[in-house]
Order: structure tokens, then sequence, then C-alpha cells
């Protein structure tokens, strides 16, 4: 039971770490949040929708060009609503994140309608027995793939040319300017990759709960956001690990003692850590710039 | 000393305002290949704002800032890195995170030739041994002093044509500044690179530039050699503390 519980949990908690990762990145680089970054993770899953019922196409075809296109959404987020009015006050920044937000769950609905459709992913339930446990070949796919995209992006932060440019920006923008980096770039390089894994995040709820709707930005997107605020904003292994912490809390909380208050599991855990630790579990204290 | 009459940097009539008020109000300058010049000024005067705009950091209102004949007014701040202009910023910037090594490495940022980095950085080295010492520390832990001869370092990595420098005397003890600004003489007197420095240490500044130019708020008020202006009477009473 504990195990198995477990399992369930590290598997939503994927789910969640990919989207907070988008948080955490845009508020690394820009030292905001991406309110509407909930909605730009549903676009992604009904772009998968579109490209797999609509379109008739193999899902291994229909996730890469769904994250690719999700991708998109995001960086043109950022331009038109966030770019120019980035000297702004962030107040400014938050209106036009709701502004975005609205229109795009507006525009879902327009398209899609309000109800609930079924995720046919074309991929062939099986479930295994494994000691105890039971296993779908759903949840493998929902952990491994999480686990891979996640490494990944390790991989380009710590690695790559692109990852130390993402690094100098988000220490201080005007020093990475004044070395010769393309800011501008970068951050429309974070947005591109946060909506990319968001997208990938909201497929794998479609293929594990076989259920997606127009306003499930906001369950997710608000759990997500906890999670990167549970592992410290702008920290990329924070957001991985509330992601996780979160997943497995509000799991067991559903499976011991009520599922009923799933979600008050999930905040209850943030606000118990966040008064041990005010920054999260591997944010860096918040000291104010001079 | 010019090549075909042409400034390393001119700055003519250049405005910049910060929502409605203006911080600079129509400038004009020009610095020779080769010169170091200083800009002098209290708190306030515009001195930052400046470099800023010639760097792209900030936009401008007016006026336009031209480099070895081009005109970059309005030129990204990637673009005029890679024309040939560093700035050292005020309070250095630096990516107090990352070790001295990956900071020094993060000023060649632009460029691609493995080998001349390398090279490099054993100059940045040997101008600033105190750095090689502590090249594994994070950049973060480095004195105030030594966290100037870093930001000075990244930015030589660049390999700018012009080095612009904000306040190298900010916060540092008088035997640290002497220090830093005796190597910023040595940078401009032996590889020839032209300066722009920013200072509200008028001392210093003088001692270091061939002209300087004295800003007051907003605009610029009195220009000269270094050896004019410390002979100057206002200059002596207001800048260097002397009577
Ligand atoms: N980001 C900003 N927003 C609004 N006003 C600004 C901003 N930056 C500078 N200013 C204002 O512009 C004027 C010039 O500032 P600047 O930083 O260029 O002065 P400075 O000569 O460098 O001063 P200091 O010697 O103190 O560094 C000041 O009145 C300052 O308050
Ligand atoms: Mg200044």
């Amino acid at each position: 039971m504990f195990t198995q519980q477990l399992i369930n949990g590290i598997t939503v908690g994927g789910i969640y770490a990919l989207i907070a990762l988008g948080y955490s990145m845009v508020y690394g680089i820009l030292r905001i949040v991406n309110f509407a970054h909930g909605d730009i993770f549903m676009m992604g899953t009904f772009l998968g929708l579109f490209f797999t019922q609509s379109l008739g196409m193999q899902f291994y075809i229909a996730f890469p060009l769904s994250a690719a296109a999700t991708a998109f959404i995001g960086i043109f987020v950022e331009k038109i609503a966030y770019r120019p009015i980035r000297i702004a006050d962030k107040l400014a920044v938050l209106i036009s994140a709701l502004g975005v937000s609205i229109f795009l769950q507006n525009l879902a609905q327009i398209i899609w309608g309000t109800e609930t459709h079924a995720f046919k992913s074309g991929i062939e339930v099986s479930t295994f027995k494994f000691g105890g446990l039971i296993l779908s070949n759903i949840q493998l796919i929902v952990i491994f793939l999480s686990c891979v995209l996640m490494m990944g992006l390790y991989f380009v932060v710590n690695k790559t040319k692109i990852g130390v440019a993402m690094r100098a920006t988000s220490h201080n923008l005007n020093s990475a300017k004044l070395i010769g980096i393309n800011t501008d770039r970068i951050i429309s390089f974070t947005f591109g990759i946060g909506s990319a894994l968001a997208c990938i995040a909201g497929l794998l709820v479609g293929i594990y709960y076989d259920a997606v709707f127009p306003i499930m930005g906001y369950s997710y997107g608000l759990k997500a956001f906890a999670a990167a605020i549970l592992g410290g904003i702008g920290s990329i292994p924070g957001a991985m690990v509330g992601g996780f912490v979160i997943g497995i809390v509000e799991t067991f909380g559903a499976a011991y003692i009520s599922a009923g208050y799933r979600d008050a599991f999930a905040f209850g855990i943030l606000i118990i850590v966040l008064i041990f630790r005010p920054s999260g579990i591997l944010g860096k204290k918040l000291v104010e710039k001079v | 000393m010019m090549k075909n009459n042409v400034y390393a940097l001119e700055i003519k009539d250049l405005q910049v305002k910060y929502g409605v008020i203006p911080a600079l109000k129509g400038i004009s300058l020009k610095v020779e290949p080769g010169e170091a010049v200083a800009l002098i000024g209290a708190n306030g005067a515009g001195k930052t704002t400046t470099l800023h705009a010639i760097s792209g950091i900030v936009r401008k209102a007016g006026g336009s800032v031209i480099f070895d004949g081009k005109d970059i007014s309005n030129s990204p701040a990637h673009e005029i890195v890679s024309m040939g202009i560093s700035q050292v910023p005020e309070g250095r910037g630096i990516f107090s995170n990352l070790t001295v090594y990956e900071n020094i490495k993060l000023g060649a940022y632009l460029r691609k030739d493995e080998k001349g980095i390398s090279e490099d950085i054993q100059k940045v080295y040997d101008l600033f041994p105190r750095l090689e010492e502590r090249k594994t520390q994070l950049a973060g832990t480095l004195s105030g002093g030594e966290q100037q001869m870093l930001a000075i370092g990244r930015s030589l990595m660049a390999k700018p044509k012009l080095l612009l420098l904000d306040e190298p005397s900010m916060g540092l003890a008088p035997i640290v500044v002497e220090t830093i600004f005796r190597t910023i003489k040595k940078i401009n007197r032996e590889s020839g690179m032209t300066i722009l420095l920013v200072e509200q240490n008028a001392q210093m500044a003088l001692y270091a530039a061939h002209r300087a130019y004295v800003m007051e708020t907003g605009e610029i008020v009195t220009t000269g050699t270094s050896k004019e202006l410390k002979a100057n009477d206002e200059i002596r009473k207001s800048y260097l503390g002397l009577h």
C-alpha cells in the first residue's frame, strides 16, 4: 500500500514538477510570475488533443509537435504581453498576465467547448503486477518522460553555452547584457522551454487521467505554482523537488486521511514549509539587491 | 594620433529621460583613439546614465552616440559589446554565485578563439595576480577590491577597443584605489586601449586620465586637460577639496 501510493505520488509529482519549472525559470530571469503559465499548459494539452484526435496523429509525433507549438505560444505571449511593459512596475505585468490567462481560456472554450474531453492517446493501457504493486504502462511512461525531460533540462542549463547565458541573465540582467548576451533571446528561450515542458505535462495528464478541460490550467497551474514556491521559486532543482513533494503529500493525504481534502494537503504542506523556510526548500535567502 | 579624423567615441547632444525627468540634457563629448578621458561629477550628475546610454542599456531621448565612425545610438547592448565597447559597471556587477575563473571566462562570451581566450585569461592573471590565487573561489566571497579587479578583468576578456569604467574607486580603501588606478593607467598607456572613466574621486580620475569633462545635473559644465583642471580654482574647491 505504502509503496503503491508512493509511486502514484511520484507520477503526479512529475507532472507538477514539469509545470512548476516554467514558473520558476521565468521568475529566476525576470522576477515576475507568469500567471498565464497554467493556461499555456492547457493550450498545449488541447493542441495535443487536436493533433491526436482531429488529425489522427500518432502520439510520438503529436507530442513533440504540440510541445514545439506551445513553445511558440509562450514566446509569443512574452513578446506581446510582457516585453513592452518590462520596465513598468510589477502590478502592470500581473494585470497583463491575467488578461492573457482570460484570453486563452476563452479562446479554448470557443474552439473546443466548455466540456471535458476524453484524451484518446492511442496508447493501449496495460497493467502488470510487480511484487505487491500494480503498475500501469501509462504510469511508467509518465515517470520516465518527466525524469528524462528534467535531466535534459539540467544538462542544458548546466552544460551548454545557452545554459550559461541563462544562468548569467538570471544572476544579473545588466551584467549579462554588458558581456554581450542577447538577453531578449535568452528570455524568449526560457519562455519557450517552460511552455514546452508544460505542454508535455498536459499531455501526460491527458493520457494518465484521460480527461482534459479548458479550465484545467487553473487547478494544475495553482498546484504547480505552489510547488515552485515550495521548492524555492527561481530554483530549477527546487521546482522539481517541490513538484514531487506536493504530488506525494497529496496522494498520501488522499489515501490515508481523506480524499476530499487532497488540495488542502498540497497547500497545507506549502504553508508548513514556508513557516520554517520562507524562501522554500532550495530557495536562496531573499536578500534585497543593492 | 587620429586615423582619418575618426574619434573613438563621439557623443552629440545626448538626452536621456527617466519618465519625464531628464537625466541627460543634451551632452556632447569626444574621445580620441588611445586616450583616457574622465567624466567627473557629484552624485546624481548623470555619469552612470551616460555610460548606460553608450552601452545601450537605457533608451536615448535624443542625440547620437558614434563609435569608431559608426552610429550606435539604436544598437542593442549585445551588439555594442561585439563592436568593441566593454563596460565595468557601477557596483561591479560580478556573478557572485560563479567562481572567479568562470566570471573571467564569461567576459569572453562572444569570442570563439579558445586559444586566444586562454592566453588572455593568463594576461588578466598577470595584471591581477590576486585573481589567479583565488580563481576557484566564489566571486561573491571576494573583498571589494578583488571584486573590482575581477570586474575589470572580465571586461578586458571581451578585447574591447573602448573600455568604460564606472566608479572603480567606489567603497574601496585609498591604498586599494591607488592599485586599481595604477592598473587602469597601465592598461591605457601600455596597450593603448581607449578609456572613458567615470569618477567622483576627481583626484584619482585626473591622475589616470589625459583629459576630463565635469558634469553637473545632466550637463557638461567644464572640460580641459587633467593638468588644466588640477590648476582650476573652481575644480580645486568643489572636486579636489583643496583651497
Ligand atoms: N532607473 C532610474 N529611474 C529613475 N531615475 C533614475 C534612474 N537611474 C538614475 N536616475 C536618476 O537620474 C539621475 C542621474 O543618475 P546617475 O545614476 O546617472 O547619476 P551618477 O552621476 O552616476 O551618480 P552617482 O555618482 O551617485 O553614481 C539621478 O537624478 C537619478 O536619480
Ligand atoms: Mg553612478
